[in-house]
Formats: structure tokens, C-alpha cells, sequence
């Protein structure tokens, strides 16, 4: 890789009293690219993104942006939007008036897009924010985080209360727009399959530890799913590494981490076996559960799926 | 469309490769630029330039400057060769194969290709008469 990294965090760690939010956390991101950060409610995603944007302190390891310490510098923390799941805003604020706040904040900030995007989402800027909709609300954030084109833009589950259209207006305009303005995006979210096709890079964070950091085009179709007969099933699998089993009586539905040859596939079909891909979201889902054992913490299995 | 079978920059290759075999994009017609497919295919413009990328190393695009990306002279008999001789590895061995495991014998096979390709000319030309 010959990009100096944008966002440099070397081991660190976060405990909130007994509990480890971060545990040896390493991680290098790229400039100019879109990262997926995905993990279960309580993984750590949050706890990250605020120590990366200076807005958190770790109790141990290094932070650099662009080489620099963000925490407190202003020169560095003008380059990076925080979009987070729970913005607050000033009691009595205006939507127009949070979008001329984030004006004077960005020098990148873009009227224009700002514009078109609250037309899109329809969102009424001279209503208090205080009395916006969930979703409204989080439509304030997306078009800061959209608009203000920062160098470095975290989006923390940005689309909740969002519907449908709302969501494929937010991912047709970040698509969009990060063609023609590339910059680095960091997407937290748990709907994977969603946002699957627009991320290059997946992180996925369980329990606080990074558990896969890996290209997204890498982990497509790094695994598949067997089924058929259990015996057969077992036989086809040999030694692969399991993510995940199903059985119903005498039928058996294993996923496994690899590739398969052209010829491992027809060997499938002679056995009368089916193969089907396993999507990013189930693979994330797997790997986090996998790490399971010795987790305390009362994360949701239900909010992943 | 993209699914979850396979890296998407190789089903990007493989959209535009499908496209110059059936001649929706002629030679020496543009094709969409990355950031088309992207928005279109609502996946990551680096992936959808990695898809583009890939058919201009194996010769089938060129890359005007400045304007955008075309295809190739010889690209649609380019692939037609490759796939002429992928023809053999995923039709003509599973299909002899499975004959085999049948009990089915080359020359029987041979008489049933010939009924078959018949009879397809037969219904492709009763349609056209119709």
C-alpha cells in the first residue's frame, strides 16, 4: 500500500470500569476509501469512532489522523465529521440553523448538495430539531455528513428511523457523491446486506477486539453453504473450517470458510449436494458469534440479523 | 444483477463481457464510465473501476484520454474464442460424464446430439414460418 494512512490507531484500549470496550485495538485506514465497521450492539463500534474523532479518551494507545493526535487540534478535527447515532443538538436549534453551523465548521461544506438533500429527504429545516421525527432527525445528520464533505466522515448507524426510500437516498447520494468528491468514509452498521456493496473494507469489531479487517472483495464468496444429506455433507466438508451448522433430521446445512474449485463444485453436484453463497452479513454474523465464549457483555444476537 | 456468489468486480467484468458478446456494446462504442455502473449497480466506484480495469489489461477496452473507455477492435472474437474453449470444460465433460455413469455410449450420444440439434433448428425455423 503506498497511501499513508488517514486514520492510524495503534493498540487501543477503553475500559469503562470492569468492562473492556476496547481491547488492543490496531487499525490502518486508508485514504479515499469506504469502510464498513459492523459488529453487535455493544462491540465497541461507538466507543472507537469517538476516540478516533478526538471526542473519546483511551486509556491506553495512540490516535494519529493524518499523523496528527486529533484530540484538541483544531487543524485536524476540521477535517473529520462525526455523524453519531444520538446526535444532540442545542435545545432550541433549527434544522437550517444546525446546517449553518456545520457551513462555518467544514471549508469543504457544499450549499448546493445540502440543499438537494434536505429536498430529497423533505425534511422541514425551520421546525425545531427538538420536535423532528426519529427519522427526520437522522436526516439532519446525513445531510451534514454528506454535505459538509469532510476529509474523513464516521457515520454511526446513520439511517435509524429512516425508511426505505429515505435509506436508498442516502446510499445512492453517498455512492454518488464519493465518485466524484472521494474522500474516507467509515459506515457503522448493522444492515449489512444493505450497505454490503458499497464498502471496500470490512471491519468487524466483536467484544472490542477487531475480528476480521479485511477487503470486501476478498470476503465475497470466501464462503459457501453445503446441503444435503448429513453424511455426504460431512464427507464434502473434509477439514474446512465450519462457521455455521444446521441439521433437520437426516438433512444437514453446513457454511464454510473457503473457495471452492471448479472441480470441488462438481464433485458437490455428483453427491446431490447444493451450494449456496454466504452473504456478508451472514459471514459477519458468524465470525462474531464465533468469538462468543468468553463474552459477558449483554449484546443482542437478534439486532445482527 | 450482483450477488453474493463472487468478488463484484469480476461480475462487473463479466456484465460488460456479456454485453460485447451480444453486441449491446459494439466495438468501438463507449462504454458507461465507473462511476455509471456504480450508481447504476449501487456498489463502490473503486470496484466498479477494478471490473473496467481488468478488461482493459486483457485487451478487450482501451482507455481514450480524457474522453472515457471504448471497446476494442476484436474484442467480441476475442471472447468468443475463450468461451469456445471453456465450451468443452463445462458442457462437453459433465456431459460426457454423466453419460458414462448412464451407460450411455458415444455413438448413442452422438445420435442424440444430432436429434436434438435437429430439432431445435426444426423449432426455431417453425417459428419464424409462423
Amino acid at each position: 500500500m503506498t497511501n499513508a494512512p488517514a486514520i492510524q490507531a495503534t493498540n487501543l484500549s477503553k475500559n469503562y470500569k470492569e468492562l473492556t470496550a476496547l481491547d488492543q485495538v490496531n487499525l490502518a485506514l486508508e485514504p479515499n476509501r469506504i469502510y464498513g465497521l459492523l459488529g453487535r450492539n455493544g462491540a465497541g463500534k461507538t466507543t472507537l469512532m469517538s476516540i478516533l474523532t478526538g471526542q473519546g479518551f483511551a486509556n491506553q494507545g495512540t490516535v494519529k489522523i493524518f499523523g496528527h493526535n486529533p484530540y484538541e487540534h483544531d487543524a485536524t478535527l476540521s477535517r473529520m465529521c462525526f455523524i453519531r447515532e444520538s446526535q444532540k443538538y442545542p435545545d432550541d436549534f433549527r434544522a437550517n440553523q444546525a446546517f449553518k453551523a456545520a457551513a462555518l465548521f467544514y471549508e469543504n461544506w457544499d450549499e448546493d448538495l445540502a440543499r438537494e438533500l434536505i429536498e430529497a429527504f423533505r425534511l422541514p429545516v425551520k421546525r425545531r430539531i427538538k420536535k423532528l421525527s426519529r427519522g427526520q432527525l437522522s436526516a439532519v445528520g446525513v445531510i451534514i455528513g454528506l454535505a459538509s464533505r469532510a476529509e474523513i466522515t464516521f457515520f454511526d448507524e446513520p439511517y435509524l428511523g429512516l425508511d426505505a426510500v429515505a435509506r436508498q437516498i442516502f446510499y445512492d447520494r453517498l455512492v454518488e457523491d464519493f465518485a466524484t468528491h472521494p474522500r474516507t468514509i467509515v459506515l457503522s452498521s448493522h444492515l449489512i446486506d444493505e450497505v454490503a456493496n458499497l464498502l471496500e473494507h470490512v471491519v468487524v469489531i466483536d467484544a472490542g477486539k477487531i475480528v476480521i479487517d479485511e477487503e470486501a472483495e476478498s470476503l465475497r464468496g470466501a464462503a459457501v453453504t453445503v446441503t444435503g444429506n448429513a453424511e455426504k455433507v460431512a464427507e464434502f466438508i473434509g477439514s474446512y473450517p465450519v462457521l455455521h451448522r444446521d441439521a433437520l433430521g437426516s438433512l444437514a446445512s453446513i457454511s464454510i470458510r473457503t473457495r471452492l474449485s471448479q472441480a470441488e463444485r462438481a464433485r458437490a453436484a455428483e453427491l446431490g449436494l447444493e451450494l449456496s453463497p454466504v452473504s456478508l452479513q451472514q459471514l459477519v454474523v458468524r465470525s462474531a458469534m464465533g468469538t462468543e465464549d468468553n463474552d459477558t457483555s449483554d449484546v443482542n444476537v437478534e439486532a445482527m440479523k | 444483477m450482483i450477488d453474493d456468489s463472487k468478488p463484484i468486480f469480476m461480475q462487473i467484468a463479466e456484465l460488460i463481457e456479456s454485453d460485447i458478446v451480444s453486441g449491446v456494446l459494439a466495438e468501438e462504442s463507449q462504454v458507461p464510465s465507473t462511476n455509471e455502473f456504480a450508481a447504476f449497480y449501487r456498489i463502490n466506484p473503486a470496484t466498479a473501476a477494478k471490473g473496467v480495469n481488468r478488461l482493459v489489461e486483457n485487451g478487450l477496452l482501451y482507455k481514450k484520454r480524457g474522453i472515457g473507455m471504448f471497446v476494442a477492435q476484436g474484442a467480441r472474437h476475442q471472447l468468443l474464442e475463450a468461451r469456445r474453449h471453456q465450451f468443452h470444460e463445462q458442457y462437453i465433460r459433465p456431459l460426457t460424464a454423466e453419460a458414462s455413469k448412464l451407460g450411455i455410449g458415444t455413438q448413442e450420444l452422438i445420435t442424440m446430439i444430432q436429434t436434438s440439434a435437429h430439432t431445435d433448428v426444426n423449432g426455431q425455423g417453425s417459428v419464424i414460418n409462423d
